[in-house]
């Protein structure tokens, strides 16, 4: 309240007038530290390169090499000798696709429901959404796998599409999400304009919530892509890898080719620092929105 | 996590238009009445019944892949399960968790569990608020820059990353040592030895959340007024009494949901040890970094004891119950001694 009132009486010179309070200033030492976390933040990414690109003499030698060397394609083609990367990239993306797609959707249609319809049982349910995330995953994993067995869906990637469809914390999410950002007078007008609720969603709670919708998309394609326990219970023959279980493949001998798993590992992060760098600030801010909720 | 109830009208006229901040201000006034909140936030006008079909998948995709497996979980825990399927299951009652309570591998890995949950946990806390804290100013330059490059970490493969960290941490060729060799430490065993391999896995916890702990935590305090502030300015505080008493204060609540979610993620880790092993479920050749989480698929895909890993599986849940518990029931009882 104290905040609205001081925005009443000097909303326009405030800024200039203020002292900046000694927690507000930019020391040199919030520099420094900036660098060094960005810089160690960094460094493993720079070292996987080091590595696949100098070879195994890269991890051997002390002082360590820190110049990229020129082996790197060397390296990625011995990726290929041992597993097909380009299938499981393909592999990855479209179960990632499908269940991104599938979660910012259902998500969104739950979210609505709990957040601005009024139902029986409403109250209730959100908080056994919420009860439910709650619950450790690998509770219930001997059972879905035997679940899995029973449909046939053992090596196949539908094993890893259709229990991921619909979450807890996407449905929670989203609820947050339209609590939040869509206003009940925009409801209200449209319904008394005579739109249904099918309609108030498509053309009303839809074209509010797409930014935040993108950012659950975002982070469901993630975690699906770095997702590797039930993938390799699931997956069992080289077609139908994903690119993490393609991964754990070159990670299984006793003398470990350092460069090759480099190589690898470059292969299937390379995508994600793409994607980062086009969308990362999107992400910091669905990270931020969220938390202030927390 | 409380409701948040900030409308569009309430999220206009911020105070920091300067920074570009994502961050909108909360509302500092909330209804007094949750019911009245209740009533309020859904639309009359719209047929409830609609929710039952919108709600509807959900509700079926928790039930076939969420709930009936967990009720199965705890069903064949009492039982002599053979996964290959060879004999009839046999009906064994408690056994299973009577053998869990005399398993000295069980305890052994509800040790390594708490061990690298502590020692991840707390630096991270200590870290994530300091880097916040660096971040705060909106005169620091480059903020975006900054938010961004904190949240890379997060979202890298976890496998991939774990194997860099395991050729940093190896013993003779491993960069750590090295490093630590400059200031005359001697060569640390970080795969063999029992903690110092806790404190390797840690690392790798630590370097994934740190950044992404920042950034929540830079969200909250973005959200103290500024008033609070000045007021203790006036008073003479100093920089660090005002963070002492103003800001770690207001960030109370967020530190408690950090924690919560750090505890609940770190009883299940296994991906960093499971990749640190070599892909090998043991957890290291004397187990020394045998995780609940890799016990758990130790016995069940390894050894094929279905029955017995499921009993794991349970335990694991009355912990992470238990623990969520006590934290909110902590938090509670924090708040209420504060107003």
């Amino acid at each position: 309240m104290t905040q609205v009132t001081a925005n009443a009486i000097s909303p326009v010179q405030r800024p200039v007038k203020r002292k900046v309070p000694r927690w507000r200033k930019a020391s040199p030492w919030s520099y420094a530290i900036l660098v060094l976390s960005t810089f160690l933040s960094a460094f493993p990414f720079y070292w996987m390169y080091i590595i696949a690109s100098v070879g195994d003499k890269a991890v051997a030698s002390i002082p360590p090499e820190i110049l990229p060397g020129p082996i790197f394609l060397e390296s990625v083609a011995k990726v290929y000798e041992n597993v097909d990367m380009n299938i499981a990239l393909i592999n990855t993306f479209i179960v990632g696709l499908v269940v991104a797609f599938a979660q910012v959707m259902l998500s969104a249609i739950s979210g609505f429901a709990f957040a601005k319809l009024n139902f029986k049982g409403r109250k209730f349910m959100v908080l056994f959404v919420i009860g439910t995330m709650m619950l450790p995953s690998q509770l219930g994993i001997i059972p879905l796998f035997m679940l899995m067995a029973k449909l046939e869906w053992v090596d196949t990637l539908t094993a890893l599409i259709v229990p991921a469809l619909v979450t807890a914390f996407g449905v929670f999410w989203m609820r947050q999400i339209i609590d939040a950002q869509v206003p009940n007078e925009l409801l209200e007008a449209a319904s008394i304009d005579g739109a249904g609720v099918v309609r108030v969603f498509r053309s009303v709670v839809m074209p509010i919530i797409l930014q935040s919708g993108f950012v659950l998309g975002l982070f469901s394609f993630l975690a699906t892509w770095n997702d590797f326990l039930w993938p390799q219970l699931i997956l069992k023959t080289a077609p139908n890898f994903t690119a993490q279980v393609a991964l754990t493949q070159l990670n299984r001998s006793y003398a470990p080719d350092y460069a090759t798993m480099m190589a690898g590992a470059i292969l299937i992060t390379a995508p994600l620092i793409v994607l980062f760098i086009l969308v990362g600030r999107r992400l910091v801010t669905g990270v931020m929105d969220g938390a202030v909720k927390g | 996590m409380t409701s948040p109830s900030a409308t569009m009208e309430e999220t206009k006229g911020g105070r920091q238009k300067a920074a570009p901040s994502p961050w909108k201000p909360a509302p500092v006034q909330k209804p007094k009445k949750k019911k009245k909140e209740e009533a309020d936030s859904t639309i009359s006008a719209l047929n409830g019944k609609w929710a039952y079909l919108f709600t509807a998948p959900f509700f079926i995709s928790f039930l076939i892949f969420g709930a009936a497996p967990i009720v199965y979980s705890v069903y064949i825990a009492f039982f002599n399960w053979d996964a290959l399927g060879g004999v009839d299951n046999q009906f064994i009652g408690l056994d299973n968790f009577a053998e869990l309570i005399q398993d000295n591998f069980f305890w052994n890995a509800l040790f390594n569990t708490f061990s690298i949950w502590l020692l991840s946990t707390i630096p991270q806390l200590l870290i994530s608020i300091g880097l916040a804290s660096a971040l705060r100013s909106h005169l620091i330059k480059g903020q975006t820059f900054w938010r961004t490059v904190l949240l890379l970490p997060n979202i890298t493969s976890v496998i991939a990353i774990t194997m860099v960290f395991g050729q940093l941490f190896d013993k003779d060729f491993g960069m750590v040592n090295q490093l630590l060799g400059l200031v005359g430490i001697e060569k640390i065993n970080f795969l063999s030895d029992q903690i110092p391999s806790h404190i390797a896995i840690s690392a790798m916890i630590l370097w994934r959340w740190a950044g992404y702990n920042s950034l929540i935590f830079l969200a909250s305090m973005l959200a103290i007024p500024n008033e609070l502030y000045e007021s203790a300015s006036l008073d003479g505080a100093s920089g660090w009494q005002q963070f002492c008493y103003v800001t770690l204060p207001q960030l109370r609540n967020t530190i408690t949901f950090v924690l919560i979610m750090g505890t609940i993620g770190g009883l299940q880790v296994f991906a960093e040890p499971l990749t640190f092993g070599g892909g090998n479920f043991n957890g290291g050749d004397n187990r020394q970094f045998s995780t609940l989480t890799l016990f758990l698929f130790e016995q069940a895909f390894l050894n094929y004891r279905w029955g017995y890993a499921a009993a794991v599986g349970i335990f694991i849940t009355i912990i992470v119950l238990i623990i969520s518990a006590i934290n909110f029931w902590l938090t509670r009882k924090i708040s209420s001694e504060e107003s």
